[in-house]
């Protein structure tokens, strides 16, 4: 009896091993957009990297902050120095599952990820909504959610007199190929 | 029974490791992401001085910079607050990497201009640039006695040169410090100044709170130390920053606020009391997004 579950579970332990399918970013755009009454403001990222496990639907992204792109120099300035204190916390990360992915549906489908988003040195739980969409070989994700700053002890300097948005809608698309 | 459980705890373990090892799977990968280092300094001047900072592709940055009179002028002059000489100039990003500047200062009437190029920018990230390093070349022209009163006092006299290589690199988020080589050309001296004056910079910021810093910065002149009067520029102040704007706040011996003047004609002594209190605001235009 000892044995046989003994067995089972090595063979279960490398069965995971071999069969865990794992996808990776290769292709990513993260869009920040704030919309305030003085000026919108939009920043860009290309520079994500992320696995994605389609055995167990467990996804990791990090986004380094300081490569997000702005219009304007000055906005990367503030953005890293006075808002995100990229040097201090320098990535954004999350980690979790994807709920509706089903690995015989090609089509576009609608799914949840439900994990742990760190910004900022801050940790929280969110649910997002977004889509999954199979293209040959290629995994397509997108997602559109808002954050609120204050959730993530992200303080606006009374001083500034460029207003940034309260609440940050932030837009994903990343495209995954298998590993 | 017992083995089940073992197996139920086992299982759960994984998975819970598992979310874990992805993360930090992309850890390792993450570090290997070079990125700038953002806000080694606030403006790109520290005190009197250039930083090895460079303004943005189409950024027009407009600085006014006022020197009031020395501290120990006394109370007759308010301390130094009854006179101010001035410099207002323009800086220009035609890249990101290259800056052209012009400027004019009140004190001689010296008209100057410059080109400054930042080569290299400090990443974060294994591998990365470990120093900032950006090249400055500048011209000036004193136009003080007027020209047509003093003929022989040619144009071509009253032209200098300068150039300097600034190196710099910010340790942790909160400490940066900048070493500057810097040389001045005068055409016309009168002796014992040579014509040649060669000196070292050194900078550094501390950074106090997300909008405000510390800075202090030192010009040490490397020939010419025998002459009379002058001293070795000394500089100590604050950037306060709101937005587009840098008011920088400082007391210096030194009544130039360009590297011409403040390396060769800096007559104050910080022991004495020839201080100088001033101020440079600096506002950045987006004329080219």
């Amino acid at each position: 009896m000892k044995t046989r579950i003994s067995i089972i579970l090595l063979i279960l332990g490398v069965a995971t091993v071999v069969h865990a399918q794992k996808y990776k970013i290769v292709k990513s755009e993260i869009v920040f957009f704030s919309e305030a009454p003085i000026e919108d403001i939009t920043a860009i990222n290309h520079d994500a990297i992320g696995i994605f496990n389609s055995d167990n639907n467990e996804i990791a992204i990090i986004v380094p902050v300081a490569k997000f792109e702005f219009d304007k120099e000055l906005m990367k300035e503030h953005f890293n120095e006075k808002y995100m204190e990229s040097e201090k916390f320098p990535r954004i990360s999350f980690s979790g599952k994807v709920k509706g992915y089903n690995k015989k549906n090609q089509n576009k489908t609608d799914a949840v990820a439900e994990g742990k988003m760190s910004i900022h040195g801050v940790t929280k739980d969110i649910v997002t909504n977004g889509t999954i969409q199979a293209d040959k070989n290629k995994l397509i994700f997108t997602s559109t959610f808002k954050i609120k700053l204050a959730d993530y002890q992200i303080k606006i300097p009374q001083l500034m007199w460029q207003n940034i948005a309260e609440e940050i809608e932030i837009t994903v698309y990343l495209e995954l190929s298998p590993q | 029974m017992k083995f089940n459980f073992a197996f139920l705890f086992l299982l759960i373990l994984n998975v819970a490791f598992a979310q874990d090892d992805l993360l930090s799977e992309l850890e390792s990968q993450a570090s290997d992401i070079n990125t700038e280092v953002v806000g080694m300094f606030k403006g790109t001047r520290l005190i009197n001085g250039h930083t090895v900072k460079t303004k943005g592709r189409g950024e027009l940055d407009m600085i006014i910079s006022h020197r009031f009179g020395t501290i120990s002028s006394g109370p007759y002059e308010l301390f130094g607050l009854d006179n101010a000489s001035m410099r207002i100039g323009f800086d220009y990003g035609i890249t990101d990497k290259l800056n052209v500047g012009i400027g004019r200062s009140s004190n001689d009437k010296i008209y100057d201009g410059f080109i400054k190029y930042n080569l290299l920018s400090q990443e974060t990230g294994n591998g990365g640039n470990p120093f900032s390093m950006t090249l400055l070349a500048g011209i000036t022209e004193k136009t003080t006695p007027r020209l047509r009163d003093f003929p022989e006092f040619t144009f071509v006299n009253r032209i200098g040169y300068s150039g300097s290589i600034m190196i710099a690199r910010k340790f942790g988020d909160m400490f940066s410090l900048q070493m500057n080589p810097i040389w001045v050309h005068k055409n016309r001296v009168t002796a014992p100044e040579t014509n040649n004056a060669f000196g070292v910079g050194t900078g550094f910021r501390v950074k106090l709170t997300r909008s405000l810093t510390l800075n202090g910065e030192y010009y040490a002149r490397l020939n010419q130390r025998n002459m009379d009067g002058v001293y070795d520029a000394i500089s100590l102040g604050f950037d306060i920053e709101t937005g587009g704007h840098v008011f920088q706040l400082h007391l210096t011996n030194s009544a130039g606020m360009i590297d011409r003047v403040f390396l060769t004609e800096t007559y104050g002594n910080w022991l004495k009391g020839d201080i100088y209190f001033g101020f440079n605001i600096s506002r950045t235009f987006q004329l080219i997004k």
